[in-house]
């Protein structure tokens, strides 16, 4: 039990790394949330698989100085958005856009899905016949060399 | 001995997957396709990186092609692609302006009068905004732009003369006749 509480108090301790100055930017708690959710969904070109949340790149403290003063400027979201794919395109963002480009990409995990219960229908199928005509040749099976 | 057809399957499923490898192989993945080729180059007016009290910017070229290069004393590529951009300064077919990029002033232009200076002009962009609005990631970033002020070619990274005269000399106009 202790060793649990002890455990529990570790990993409260622990923090999600994050860039040295993505701290508090706004006053207003929902214009912050905003403001985090935004630099978490922009991808910093320099390191690739780091959002500018993260990032410590001087790059990313640009881009997040930019996302800064936007919001401030009264910008909704989409235009935050737009402002940086027209500049650094789609891979910008952290979550690829649903577009022709990318319907395989995103249609990939169905088609997968879909492939393996063709390939278990198949199979149920073949070994069902197998079992009706032979019972034995099931058992064979495994023990062939 | 005849095998049946489902067998090639697999075979299949590993030529695909080699065509992808063999197209992936011969792609720089560092390369970025830049969103602003053949879109209007963003217009910009710095200070000047040797005269503070002096704009320059896109309009200096108005009706003519020129090259922005982006650079910094502190990129190692830059440094790399000095004398290829020395060179073609030397050519004189197109003014190449350079963007230095969230560098010092008293760096830079030592850079420039110990390594040569193959810039007609250099805005100075300490914060990176303009850098931004072109999309600059990674100097060296070498834009070409056409005399509609359209960037027609981004290079990202070492220029070199090689890529010069297979990605961007073609695309200048005619170089006129000398008598």
């Amino acid at each position: 039990m202790r060793r649990a509480a002890l455990m529990l108090a570790l990993a409260m301790l622990t923090t999600s790394a994050v860039a040295v100055d993505s701290g508090q930017r706004f006053q207003d708690p929902a214009e912050q949330a905003r403001y985090e959710r935004l630099i978490r969904d922009l991808r910093c070109l320099v390191c690739r698989s780091e959002s500018i949340a993260d990032s410590n790149a001087t790059l990313a403290a640009d881009l997040r100085r930019e996302v800064e003063s936007q919001i401030r400027a009264g910008h909704t979201d989409a235009e935050i958005y737009k402002f940086m794919t027209e500049r650094y395109g789609d891979f910008v963002l952290m979550q690829p856009p649903v577009v022709p480009r990318t319907w395989l990409l995103w249609s990939a995990p169905a088609l997968f899905l879909a492939g393996g219960l063709v390939v278990v229908l198949v199979v149920v199928r073949r070994r069902a016949r197998v079992a009706a005509s032979d019972p034995a040749a099931l058992d064979e099976e495994p023990d062939r060399p | 001995m005849k095998l049946p057809l489902r067998f090639l399957i697999p075979a299949l499923a590993f030529a695909v997957l080699v065509g992808f490898f063999v197209v992936g192989l011969h792609r720089d993945p560092g390369e970025i396709p830049s969103p602003l080729i053949g879109k209007a180059a963003p217009a910009f007016s710095l200070e000047s990186l040797g005269d503070p009290g002096w704009k320059v910017g896109s309009a200096d070229f108005q009706g003519r092609p020129w090259v922005l290069n982006v650079w910094a004393t502190w990129c190692v590529g830059c440094r790399e692609e000095h004398a290829a951009m020395l060179e073609i300064a030397r050519e004189n077919r197109v003014p190449i302006m350079g963007l230095n990029w969230r560098d010092d002033r008293a760096l830079a232009l030592r850079w420039l009068s110990q390594l040569g200076n193959p810039y007609v002009s250099v805005a100075f962009d300490p914060e990176g905004h303009v850098a931004i609005d072109w999309g600059v990631y990674g100097a060296p970033e070498t834009f070409l732009i056409d005399a509609g002020g359209r960037v027609v070619r981004k290079r990202i990274g070492p220029m070199t003369p090689a890529i010069w005269a297979r990605d961007f000399a073609p695309l200048l106009p005619p170089r006129t006749a000398v008598p």
